[in-house]
């Protein structure tokens, strides 16, 4: 987590995906995925019809598929639980490579792979466009409450600060030969957890005393603005749109 | 100008005892004349963090009062204190919160109200002032410590303070970063007020020193002279550096370059 | 533990929504209240510290590890509201920034994760501290307890969301014994990191372990050289907050315990399915509690057997509550007596609460 301009999944660019307000960026991904959500398992087509959005918006915002995969190993102990459920769900059974396998659980598998993928898939895309601080103004411009984002911007600025010390903490120990093996070792591990609760702490208190030093009273100064024009708007809604076309469609069809 | 004769910084009989008990100041007299640069020095435990958090009301309810530039420290005009009063913390992690430079800068200003162009303009001059204009729209955590300490002088800056009063501003700088913050610092046309330990760079900057021991100043004068103090120096646990001679190295001043 | 879009259906993923919308509201008004204008850069760096917290590995045995959670620790260190609040920034940002859990399904991983945790944890701590001895032993029992709990009844209420918006059909009654076991398993692990975490934090800083206030020493003014008690202060946050955290305590247990049981009681608990395999049921007819209204956690004259299991866990957990309660009722009047004489001798107060 890069604090200000970068994060881990952010890819520098200047595509039109790029370019569009975040707020923007943020609401068409969720219509998308709640689209997504609710699109009927049994319409299997409307699945890769996604996918291939996805695949449009992903090569307009020039972001390779190799990078979007690669992200998708955070989905791994819900794939382990999908494929789990051919053989724990009850009903009619079928062959499937020589094992007896149940249908309904091949479903359920199917649905949750599914939609689950297409899920990561659009937050990735999402989260490689869109600056750190981008996205911070663009969830409070969604009327997210001004308190909760100062919360998590202050996060996001200290969330590097804090790992650093943690990291510094690490080596220290491992500097005095120690090396954490096993259950063991989880007290002097809890010890660095609580020095570094205390650290931050009071570290919030010194950057509260030097907000009240330069006059801050409980709301922050509005600096930076983001708007969006119609145009705009309407680029971000052609997903969520074209998604809800397929949905529609996959409910009567 | 009548306003002029009237100190930058005045402190009658300050005392404070922390909630938990711990008296940390017991009668503090200090006054500083505008346009001065002084040096307050003292052991660690010796008040002196205190005394910094006073001059902008965090802290406030213990005997005595403060006045900035003839105003009082009150609660009915904490805002323009904190405007007057400009404090530089310790660890300039903890001054830049904001997620870029230019919104750092900015914090003080906006929340004083400013917007804009002219917004915009005091920041530019603020970062100007401590020469870290290309880095306004870095966020302060890629800068090296020396770059985030200046951009911390420049958040303060931007406020226009009457007094600046800087914690322990040499600590942890490298030689070349020190010497900079000391050229910018010695650039700087308004009443400073520096919190140290760190002997020779009070020496090098402040014509004048007050020591603070035991929550009360002990001594006031020439820096020159209270460094050359063997006895006062040993008695208030301030020690200088090896083979440092105070009174061998007249003070460094901008003509002597 | 985070869950992907599409595993929970959208209505009920709605309506998990608006439950953490609601926790979150009420962390910021809560937060607010303890923390006034600090609440921003306090909660935010706790939030930090909570996300790097769970970027710390700890090792459990060759190659593998596990990491800290963190809503009890949150709920702990710093009160259930700050606890709630940092908890949902850390989820929001990570479905945000890291497409770990699905946006959909933000409002089911925060209550989840963030709530359920956190009011359990903190709950159950709160009510162990005040029915415990004041002593920091107490504190470490009550952490220990209280986040060992806080894991499986998170797993719970992930399977009572499943049960009502789950879109597969593996069987409630599996999903529950698997996810329970495991969690408590993992609940060990939480436990016994959270409680020394606490323990370090209590050695150094106990003004800052938000769940122990109250357990400082006496202050002490410096007057002329001597030392003198300050006068006790009463600790308002704390006592003002008591009731709520009590009754939302009550009724996620009181929910939770008719949830589990209901499900639960479909499947014979293994003993007993043991006992009727070999036949050994008949000779335990003459049990003594059998005529009791609550034997074999059902409700007898209710007929159908999940309900009555449903009903017998709520109406369980009633009455362990009414006695917990007058237990603590007990000890607090004692010690509110106690209390009392602390404004004529706050020293004799000070031995008789630590010897209560």
């Amino acid at each position: 987590m890069g604090a200000g301009h970068a994060h881990k999944l952010y890819r520098h660019g200047r595509s039109p995906v790029h370019r569009l307000p975040p707020h923007c960026k943020l609401a068409a991904v969720f219509c998308f995925v709640v689209v997504v959500v609710s699109t009927p398992r049994e319409a299997v087509w409307a699945f890769g019809a996604y996918a291939v959005l996805l695949g449009a918006v992903a090569a307009v915002a020039r972001v390779p598929a190799g990078f979007v995969l690669r992200r998708l190993v955070i989905e791994i102990p819900f794939v382990a639980f999908a494929f789990l459920m051919p053989f724990v769900v009850p009903g009619e059974q079928t062959v499937l490579f020589g094992v007896s396998v149940s249908v309904p659980g091949l479903w359920d598998a199917w649905n949750v792979l599914a939609k689950g993928t297409l899920g990561v898939a659009a937050s990735v895309l999402l989260a490689a466009t869109t600056e750190l601080r981008a996205l911070l103004l663009g969830l409070q411009r969604l009327r997210l409450p001004p308190l909760l984002v100062q919360i998590a911007s202050f996060m996001i600025r200290y969330g590097d600060v804090i790992t650093g010390e943690m990291r510094r903490m690490s080596i220290a120990r491992r500097s005095r030969g120690f090396e954490a093996r096993g259950v063991r070792h989880w007290g002097v591990l809890a010890k660095s957890a609580g020095a570094l609760f205390i650290r931050s702490y009071e570290r919030g208190e010194r950057v509260h005393l030097a907000m009240v030093s330069r006059g801050y009273a409980g709301s922050m100064p509005v600096i930076d603005e983001v708007t969006a024009s119609r145009a705009q708007w309407s680029a971000a809604a052609v997903l969520p749109c074209t998604a809800l076309l397929i949905c529609l469609l996959g409910w009567t069809l | 100008m009548t306003l002029s004769f009237v100190p930058s910084l005045d402190v009658r009989g300050l005392a404070y005892a922390y909630p938990d008990g711990h008296q940390a100041l017991f009668g503090v007299d200090l006054t500083v004349e505008r346009g001065e640069r002084v040096a307050l020095l003292g052991p660690n435990g010796a008040g002196k963090t205190t005394l910094v958090l006073h001059l902008n009301g965090i802290l406030t309810g213990g005997a005595g009062t403060v006045t900035v530039a003839g105003l009082p420290v009150e609660k009915a005009n904490l805002a323009e204190i904190r405007r007057r009063v400009g404090i530089v913390f310790q660890d300039p992690d903890d001054q830049l919160f904001m997620p870029t430079v230019r919104e750092d800068v900015a914090f003080g200003p906006a929340a004083a109200g400013l917007r804009g162009p002219e917004l915009e303009a005091v920041v530019r001059k603020a970062l100007a002032r401590v020469g870290m204009e290309q880095y306004a729209d870095r966020p302060p955590h890629h800068l090296s410590f020396g770059q985030r300490r200046r951009v911390a002088v420049a958040t303060v800056l931007a406020m226009e303070p009457e007094i600046l009063v800087l914690d322990e501003p040499s600590s942890n700088l490298d030689p070349a970063s020190r010497r900079e913050l000391a050229d910018i610092l010695r650039s700087l046309d308004v009443t400073v007020l520096m919190v140290t330990h760190d002997l020779p760079y009070a020496l090098e900057l402040c014509p004048r020193a007050v020591v603070l021991s035991d929550g009360v100043i002990v001594a006031d004068g020439p820096t020159a002279g209270l460094l050359a103090d063997a006895e006062l120096m040993r008695r208030h646990r301030l020690e200088l550096p090896f083979g440092f001679d105070p009174t061998a190295r007249p003070t460094r001043n901008p003509a002597s370059h | 533990m985070h869950v992907p879009d599409g595993f929970i259906n959208a209505p009920v993923s709605a309506a998990a929504g608006l439950v953490a919308a609601g926790a979150v509201a009420a962390g910021l008004r809560g937060a607010r209240r303890e923390l006034d204008e600090r609440t921003a850069p306090l909660a935010g760096l706790v939030a930090a510290f909570i996300f790097a917290v769970q970027m710390l590995n700890f090792p459990v045995a060759a190659g593998t590890s596990g990491h800290l959670l963190g809503g009890a620790l949150a709920a702990i260190l710093v009160g259930p509201y700050t606890g709630v609040l940092c908890i949902a920034v850390v989820l929001l940002m990570q479905g945000v920034l890291f497409a770990d859990g699905g946006l959909t399904a933000l409002g089911v991983n925060i209550t989840v994760m963030g709530v359920v945790t956190v009011v359990v944890a903190y709950g159950l701590f709160r009510g162990l501290v005040m029915v415990l001895p004041r002593t920091r032993r107490s504190v470490t029992i009550a952490s220990f307890v209280a986040s060992l709990v806080s894991v499986p009844a998170a797993a719970a209420a992930f399977t009572a969301i499943y049960a009502i918006g789950g879109t597969t059909d593996v069987p409630v009654p599996k999903v529950l014994t698997a996810m329970v076991g495991v969690h408590v398993l993992i609940g060990i692990g939480e436990a016994v990191i959270t409680t020394a975490t606490v323990g370090a934090v209590i050695a150094v800083r106990p003004d800052l372990v938000y769940g122990a206030r109250g357990l400082t020493a006496p202050l002490k003014l410096r007057v002329g050289g001597e030392l003198i008690d300050a006068p006790t202060a009463p600790v308002a946050v704390a006592a003002r907050s008591t009731r709520k955290v009590w009754a939302t305590g009550l009724v996620t247990a009181l929910v939770l315990a008719g949830f589990v049981s209901f499900y639960a009681s479909a499947s014979p608990d293994g003993l007993e399915k043991v006992a009727a395999d070999q036949g050994i049921d008949r000779k335990a007819e003459e049990h003594a509690v059998k005529d009791s209204p609550l034997a074999d956690y059902g409700v007898s004259g209710v007929t159908d057997t999940r309900l009555s299991g449903g009903l017998a866990g709520t109406i369980g957990v009633g009455a362990t509550v009414a006695v917990g309660t007058g237990v603590f009722w007990a000890v607090r009047r004692r010690r509110t007596e106690s209390g009392a004489d602390s404004r004529t001798d706050s020293r004799t107060a000070s031995r008789t609460g630590e010897s209560v």
